[in-house]
């Protein structure tokens, strides 16, 4: 057992609003410039809906992720040979028009025209080319549903007879939001794609990055992932992607994204896993298993055996505290009611959903269903979104771990409803999905009530590892390499006390066979 | 002050806002009304208003056009209506003092002798036109303006306007209010805008001046969405010439006062204001009946069956000094919530030490001493006032109220509090709730859980009322309409043009996703995460039917105006409908029409105001206009239109 820490996120589908504020506030911060006006590391589809790119979810086409290949794990782009092959090109790369065409107006006509007949106004213009540019399509087009007519049957969750199912009419309708950014997973073959060695996951948070000096260009990372969620800056001619804020996460804050939820759907938190078993926990013959296998990775914060080998493992004691308090731990692991996104592409990605309860619970809740579990449960296999639209979503199409989590969340307000109106819950309810009932009040205030301190638990980072604290005295924020502060860039800088200085991003890899780790701890 | 549907500290702010610490009363206006006329709207009204009357009514709205209904709620004190008659007050009271006469009596004299008249009458004399208007930072035309078109020929006299509409026939015209041959078009001689962006409203103004953002100026906001006061503060000072609003207004009337000196100096103002809500007014015309002066039902007696004529002494070149001081009546007469006074004592002399001294009076010479005195003499935000307005209340039920607010006796918030975190807002009788540290702002929650009787006639919640106009209209009890039958009246609005699909679709605007009324949502950001411009939501089953796909250029029509935006097709839509969030500006990605080869317009381009003559009615308890509180909404919403695909590549 070899005991890590990543910080992980769970999204609540059932309270997400769409607004984009999450999207805004990323691309306010992130990627508002040259070369970046396509990318949207945080973005929020409608469902059903073909997303952002166009069919991202579509591995056929975009050979994302891992397959197993003669009880191998390799990646679905193929292996080394067939890299090398491709490297000048690269067939499963997605072009401009998966995305959209980035545009702007021509605003400066609202200040500038002359008299004219007709009002002025600003027309849109490519980014790209700066020419007039007739619409087709942008990072959120399906917005509500808009043109699922047309497009939605294009959704790749529509398949394995769920396509049968869904009726895109008017009395049928239903629709949730799937806010999405970077995975950060366990397994990520982002990583394992790019021939530079550019990418890596840092040890100590599991933040998955992209080291701009080392980057060739090469993209293979953005076919290789196949959440789609790295992206190419035509300007710098490098790789960039989400990065979980990492500044604000070393600094104990949330992700900007999260920060600025207003549906509070958001919770970051630590979560314990063992190293040495990620490999085998992707390999999973079934996919179906890949779900009981991931959760299998994580390490009960609560063992004392755990928390003595992670103590060995140099994870330190705030950590542990914090994973104890994980917000994602308790809805993942304990509460089972957070399932991964698409754990079929064996990345063993980090961002979990709690799949959307609301749009049923009419039916749910309608007359006679009051909180007899005999009652509400049947209903729930008839809601308006069918149970393996969201199984192909979240489950690698296992019905079951999405019907225990929908069951648990009904009977969490059926539970509630009854405290709030003064009545004893039955016990049976609780005991009908298999919890306490102080479990269920447990899973209800984090849902419901938790206030941003535990909603976001997120240790700082030692500022001591990687580097000695006394190599950093003196130094200011101006010190980058000819910068004002001209004390020379920190990783220069020399600790008098001869610890070695800060190893830069690339060098010191530990040797996973799929994942190269850049470990500090290790590095001296 | 910014403020969503609620200003939570009202009383502070509308003391200041309507300078009622120097002048009173102020004069305010129902919005509808008023561009019901100004824009000419009333002279294409081809229903008259008994057309809704019910058969068993009593023929109090017979033979009347909505117009004259109007015009009969601005002589009887019903609505405020401004410009009041048709010559202007200044003069009035000079006439008065040359006749040796109180100007009150003046002008009731001269109403008899029918040698003046109400502006209302007449609306489309030249001497009755609004000739000024300056918006602050609201987007009339890009947004708001139902019958945007109107407004385009009527006030501004834009030449392409897209209006296609008929006029009223000779036997559907108004019989009071004056009807002239030919409708003024460019009514407006002088149209600014502050605002922050280039937008529908800035395009067509004479003078745009450039405003601060919310990041840039000092500001208080609030809305009834939570329970906080809010502070905005300057994160960084106004870019180029960008003032803030406070700034703004001060400069202006600092070079007003100047001009003034040569050109008004001090005059006698005559305010002519309606019976108000809150006050003894709404008893004024009991019993629910319908008596009109003009015809000899009863005498004109201002305030009892006329508006109130209030004489008002300007000093128009002491405008700036008054701008810059807090002014005695702030404590004399206090300020008025729901008919409470709220007076200020030691809040006087606290403003005098936070903001200094002009003149003797605390300053506002800064927008922050603005913020500063909202926030004191408003119970919402100073707690002594609070339990003072309780107290007035206790006296006038004889129940006990005081304790709702003394667990907050004590607090006092002021900007600088509301600049560390946002301060939730305090009990007071402002407002009905009973919010505590324990409990949340619920409206009514005093009348109910104290018995502080409800402000209508009985003292409870009434759904009977039993005033004429309703009777005529079968509406003295609530009651179902159905939706206008608006085609019935008007006749189909397809274009008839040969070999085209098209479709006739009921019209809704609903409120934007990411923006309410007229505030803008289409910056980069916001279009780039939809479809980059305006569009209209259609059923995909209506859309099959004249062959429209998701995304294609439509053109949405009817003789109000007409729209060019993309479809978006869904099945989300039922159909039957055209959906079109509101406050989609005209100046960003809008083509032209190929029926009027006019600009595209805006959502409220197909609309046009269509006053409900029962909202007119005033002076009658709980319908008693209040400013923004009671008055008749434009009901612009009931409303059809044809649908049918743009041909072509569409042409900027
Ligand atoms: S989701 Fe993130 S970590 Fe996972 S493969 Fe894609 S880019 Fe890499
Ligand atoms: S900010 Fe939160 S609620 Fe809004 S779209 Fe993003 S995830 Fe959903």
């Amino acid at each position: 057992m070899q005991v890590r820490a990543q910080i992980a996120m769970v999204m609540n589908l059932d309270k997400c609003i769409g607004c984009h504020t999450c999207s805004v506030t990323c691309k306010n911060v992130w990627t508002n410039r040259r070369g970046t006006e396509y990318m949207w590391f945080n973005d929020v589809e409608t469902k059903p809906g073909v997303g952002y790119p166009k069919q991202w979810e579509n591995q056929e086409r975009w050979k994302g992720g891992w397959e197993l290949k003669g009880g191998k794990l390799r990646l679905k782009a193929g292996g080394r040979l067939r890299k090398f092959a491709t490297l000048f090109f690269n067939p499963e790369l997605p072009t401009l028009d998966d995305y959209y065409e980035p545009w702007t107006y021509d605003y400066e006509t609202l200040t500038t025209a002359p008299t004219s007949k007709h009002q002025p106004v600003a027309q849109p213009e490519s980014q790209v080319t700066g020419r007039p540019l007739d619409l087709q399509w942008g990072p959120n087009w399906e917005d509500d549903l808009a043109g699922a007519p047309e497009h939605a049957r294009l959704d790749p969750n529509l398949r394995d007879g769920v396509e049968e199912q869904v009726r895109l009419e008017y009395e049928k309708a239903f629709m949730f939001y799937l806010p999405r950014i970077c995975e950060h997973c366990l397994n990520p073959s982002c990583v394992a794609s790019c021939p530079s060695g550019a990418m890596y996951k840092r040890v100590e948070d599991g933040i998955v990055l992209v080291d701009q000096e080392q980057c060739r260009s090469w993209r293979m990372c953005v076919s290789g992932c196949p959440y789609k969620k790295v992206y190419f800056n035509w300007s710098t001619g490098k790789a960039e992607k989400c990065t979980l804020c990492y500044p604000r996460i070393e600094a104990g804050q949330p992700t900007i994204c999260s920060e600025t939820c207003v549906g509070k759907i958001r919770y970051l938190g630590v979560v314990l896993y063992d190293a040495d078993r990620v490999q085998e926990a992707a390999s999973v013959a079934d996919e179906k298993d890949l779900l009981p296998a991931q959760l299998s990775l994580f390490l009960d914060p609560d063992d004392p055996e755990v928390r003595e080998q992670a103590r060995r493992d140099g994870i330190a004691e705030d950590w542990l505290d914090a994973a104890r308090r994980s917000p994602v731990y308790a809805l993942a692991v304990k509460h089972r009611v957070a399932l991964p996104l698409h754990p079929e592409y064996r990345t063993l990605p980090m961002v979990w959903y709690v799949p959307p309860l609301s749009p049923v619970m009419s039916l749910v809740e309608g007359p006679g269903s009051e909180a007899d579990p005999d009652d509400v449960f049947p209903a729930i296999d008839e809601l308006r979104i069918p149970i393996e639209y969201l199984a192909n979503m979240l489950t690698a199409g296992d019905p079951e771990p999405v019907r225990v989590s929908l069951r648990r969340l009904a009977a969490m307000r059926g539970w509630t409803r009854e405290k709030n109106l003064g009545v004893d819950p039955d016990p049976a309810l609780a005991a009908a999905v298999g919890m306490e009932p102080r479990e269920i009040d447990a899973m209800f205030r984090l849902l419901a009530v938790a206030k941003y301190d535990e909603r976001y638990v997120i240790p700082q980072t030692h500022g001591e590892i990687g580097l000695s604290p006394y190599a950093r005295q003196g130094a200011c924020g101006l010190d980058f390499e000819g910068g004002p502060g001209s004390c020379g860039a920190l990783e220069k800088a020399k600790d008098p006390f001869g610890a070695e200085p800060l190893a830069a991003p690339g060098d010191g890899r530990g040797g996973g066979s799929n994942v190269a780790f850049l470990d500090f701890r290790k590095a001296t | 002050m910014s403020a969503q549907e609620k200003v939570r500290p009202i009383s502070g702010w509308s003391t200041l806002a309507f300078a009622l610490d120097w002048n009173r009363p102020p004069r305010q206006q129902a919005t509808s009304p008023f561009w019901f006329l100004a824009s000419d709207q009333f002279r294409f009204q081809r229903t008259r208003a008994d057309v809704y009357s019910t058969p068993l009514g009593n023929g109090a709205l017979r033979g009347m056009h909505v117009a004259d209904c109007n015009a009969l709620a601005a002589r009887l004190g019903w609505m405020p209506s401004y410009p009041t008659f048709d010559r202007n007050p200044l003069d009035l009271t000079r006439e008065a003092a040359e006749a040796g006469m109180e100007a009150p009596a003046y002008v009731v004299e001269r109403l008899k002798a029918q040698e003046l008249r109400f502006a209302a009458e007449d609306p489309d004399a030249p001497e009755n036109f609004p000739r000024v208007l300056t918006l602050w930072r609201a987007n009339l035309l890009g947004s708001s303006s139902k019958g945007h078109e109107y407004f385009l020929r009527h006030v501004l006299g834009v030449e392409d306007a897209a209006v296609r509409n008929v006029e009223a026939e000779p036997d559907q015209r108004p019989t009071d209010v004056v009807w002239h041959d030919e409708a003024p078009t460019g009514k407006f001689d002088l149209f600014t805008t502050i605002d922050f962006r280039m937008n529908g409203s800035a395009l067509y103004s004479d003078v745009v001046l450039p405003a601060a953002t919310w990041y840039e100026k000092y500001d208080l906001s609030s809305t009834d969405l939570h329970p906080f006061v809010h502070s905005f503060n300057q994160a960084v000072p106004p870019p180029w010439e960008a003032k803030t609003d406070f700034d703004i207004f001060g400069r202006v009337a600092e070079r007003f006062s100047e001009l003034a000196v040569e050109h008004l100096g001090t005059r006698t103002d005559l305010v002519a204001a309606p019976l108000l809500h809150d006050t003894p007014d709404e008893l004024a015309q009991p019993f629910g009946e319908v008596r009109d002066w003009k015809r000899g039902e009863c005498e004109p007696v201002p305030g009892k069956t006329m508006p109130k004529l209030v004489p008002v002494e300007r000093d128009y070149t002491a405008v700036y000094r008054k701008w810059r001081a807090l002014g005695p009546l702030a404590e004399q007469l206090g300020s008025s919530a729901k008919g409470i006074p709220l007076k200020p004592t030691v809040e006087i002399d606290q403003l005098r030490a936070a903001n200094g001294e002009i003149d003797g009076r605390p300053a506002l010479t800064r927008d922050v001493h603005m913020c500063e005195a909202i926030l004191a003499l408003s119970g919402v935000t100073n707690g002594r006032l609070a339990v003072e307005g309780f107290k007035g209340l206790e006296q006038r039920t004889g129940t006990r109220l005081a304790d709702i607010a003394e667990e907050h006796a004590d607090v006092r918030i002021t900007f600088g509090d509301t600049q560390v975190q946002p301060r939730k807002v305090l009990a007071s009788p402002e407002w009905s709730g009973m919010e505590s540290r324990e409990r949340r702002y619920n409206p009514f929650t005093i009348n109910v859980e104290r018995n502080v009787p409800f402000r209508t006639l009985t003292g409870r919640q009434q759904l009977y009322v039993e005033h004429a106009w309703m009777l005529e209209y079968g509406e003295a009890l609530p009651t179902y309409r159905p939706p206008l039958n608006v085609l019935g009246v008007v006749g189909t609005q397809l274009s008839g043009e040969e070999g085209r699909k098209e479709l006739h679709v009921r019209w809704l605007s609903p409120h934007n996703k990411w923006s309410i009324h007229s505030e803008f949502q289409d910056n980069l950001h916001m279009l780039t995460l939809f479809r980059g411009g305006p569009v209209v939501w259609l059923s995909d089953v209506d859309a099959r039917e004249i062959e429209i796909a998701d995304n294609d250029w439509c053109e949405v029509f009817n003789r109000n105006g007409v729209i060019v935006a993309r479809a978006v097709v869904s099945h989300r839509i039922p159909p039957g409908i055209g959906l079109m969030y509101h406050s989609q500006d005209r100046h960003v990605n809008v083509p032209l029409s190929e029926i009027t080869e006019t600009r595209g317009g805006t959502d409220n381009s197909v609309t046009r105001i269509s006053l409900k003559p029962t909202h007119l009615i005033g002076g009658y308890a709980q319908l008693s206009y209040g400013f923004n509180y009671y008055g008749p909404t434009g009901t612009q919403r009931d409303e059809m239109v044809a649908v049918r695909k743009l041909l072509g590549k569409p042409v900027y």
